[in-house]
């Protein structure tokens, strides 16, 4: 819990149906999530949750449904996609850090050639942001020279290098090995205290419990059920919901 | 009997085609870089139309000999254009077209075997496309194109021997003047041979360094 919560809402998803070929993943989604709030997205596997996240910056294109992110409609007729990007930072399952690209050229790429920053100031923000993920020894090191909890932490510090509003996240520790886990739940933690909007899909309940304000729980493309934690965990209301976490939990 | 000694004074003859065949393999390749550049940026692109415009002209130029594209290009074209070109031209332009399919092909595979993770991370960034391509896809791509176009080079340098079937004075052809000279083919020809390998020899050592080097850069 983090009690950053505010009235104001930063991500409003109506009605969201997505489709690939003849295969529906998502069912009519809507909900919204305010500004500082945190979102822990569960689900069985196929359950359509990562595909829900990536409708939110229009990785995926939804067949149908509205999406707007701080005010700005994305699934509106040529919206300037790029431009609402900038403010929604994304941390995938496997980093996709650029790895050609040194860690701070990694930082600093989009902040210059997106927002337009100088070299200098660019940099500046990079190693603050290095710092806070614990990784400024790292800051000349290449992608391939890191762990796979380094190079998340670096991810992680990639995406708040746009001062994004919003940061998504797409089952961040799933690639990770066990003892690398934590790193990497550590950073978001803190960043979750700082008031940042988060979207996480996951599997680490506990981290969900702790951390998440609320949780959404699909199922077959349906969000089934929502609630706080501490409800939803302990006394689901649905019968898929109460299934899935006898399993996981 | 074979006997090199007979074709000894006509050896700087025929080596004396050496810097026609590497301005046809140099200028071929230059312009079909760049042909290959623009076929290849045509088939990623999202357009319809515009993937099916190069696809359509690799196919054309990689379904049809290359003896045949000279052919057309030299002694077909001029009844309809009315423009006679000589064969160095017409060498040019018909190498030039047809590695420009080759390399499309390199150049599309070599961006598409970049993990598409990429992509998504430069887009979740909001890095527009072009500066996605340049930035952050053609440096991974590279690395796989490189040795691709290096084996081009090697397949130019075998082909241009065609060149001598429009009257370009190459190693090939000059192998052929000094055969009928002499009415002597096997030596000439040898040698010829010889002078074709190693240039491919000197090229593969080169693709060969050029391809340890990239995978080092890792």
């Amino acid at each position: 819990m983090t009690n950053n919560l505010t009235n104001e809402k930063m991500i409003e998803v109506e009605d969201l149906y997505k489709q690939f070929g003849k295969l529906e993943v998502l069912k009519g989604i809507s909900t919204t999530i305010k500004r500082g709030e945190v979102v822990a997205v569960i689900g069985p596997s196929g359950s359509g949750k990562s595909t829900f996240l990536r409708c939110i910056n229009m990785l995926e294109q939804p067949t149908k449904g509205k999406i707007v992110v701080d005010g700005f409609e994305l699934t509106k007729p040529k919206a300037n996609i790029a431009k609402a990007r900038q403010h929604i930072g994304m941390v995938f399952q496997q980093f996709n850090l650029f790895p050609h690209k040194s860690v701070i050229d990694n930082l600093t790429y989009a902040p210059i050639n997106v927002l337009g920053l100088s070299k200098e100031a660019a940099v500046e923000r990079a190693e603050k942001l290095l710092d806070r993920v614990g990784l400024t020894e790292k800051r000349d090191s290449f992608p391939n020279q890191l762990s796979g909890g380094q190079k998340q932490r670096v991810a992680i510090a990639r995406a708040l290098a746009m001062e994004p509003n919003v940061m998504l996240f797409d089952e961040p520790t799933s690639a990770l090995d066990p003892e690398m886990v934590n790193e990497v739940l550590d950073v978001m933690k803190h960043l979750a205290e700082t008031g940042m909007t988060m979207v996480i899909v996951t599997h680490e309940m506990g981290f969900a419990k702790e951390v998440a304000d609320r949780v959404l729980f699909l199922d077959e493309g349906i969000l089934m059920e929502e609630g706080r934690p501490a409800d939803l965990f302990d006394n689901p209301q649905t019968e898929r919901a109460q299934k899935f976490l006898e399993k996981v939990l | 009997m074979v006997d090199f000694t007979k074709i000894q004074d006509s050896i700087p003859y025929i080596l004396s085609g050496i810097p026609i065949l590497f301005q046809v393999v140099l200028v071929a390749a230059a312009c079909g870089m760049i042909i290959g550049i623009v076929i290849a940026a045509l088939k990623i692109t999202k357009s319809r139309l515009l993937r099916f415009i190069g696809h359509a002209y690799t196919a054309i130029f990689r379904g049809t000999p290359l003896i045949l594209q000279l052919a057309i290009i030299h002694f077909g074209l001029p009844q309809i254009t009315g423009y006679v070109t000589s064969g160095y031209e017409s060498a040019i332009i018909a190498f030039s077209l047809n590695s420009g399919a080759y390399i499309s092909e390199i150049i599309r595979a070599g961006i598409q075997a970049v993990d598409k993770g990429q992509w998504e991370a430069a887009d979740a960034l909001g890095i527009p496309y072009m500066k996605q391509l340049r930035s952050i896809i053609l440096p991974q791509a590279f690395k796989n194109i490189l040795p691709a176009i290096m084996n081009e080079m090697i397949t130019l340098t075998k082909e241009s021997a065609l060149v001598s079937t429009v009257g370009v004075l190459d190693v090939m052809r000059r192998a052929q003047v000094v055969g009928g000279e002499k009415a002597l083919y096997f030596e000439p020809l040898l040698f010829a041979g010889l002078v074709y390998f190693v240039l491919v020899m000197v090229l593969t050592l080169i693709g060969q360094r050029v391809e340890k080097a990239m995978r080092k850069s890792g």
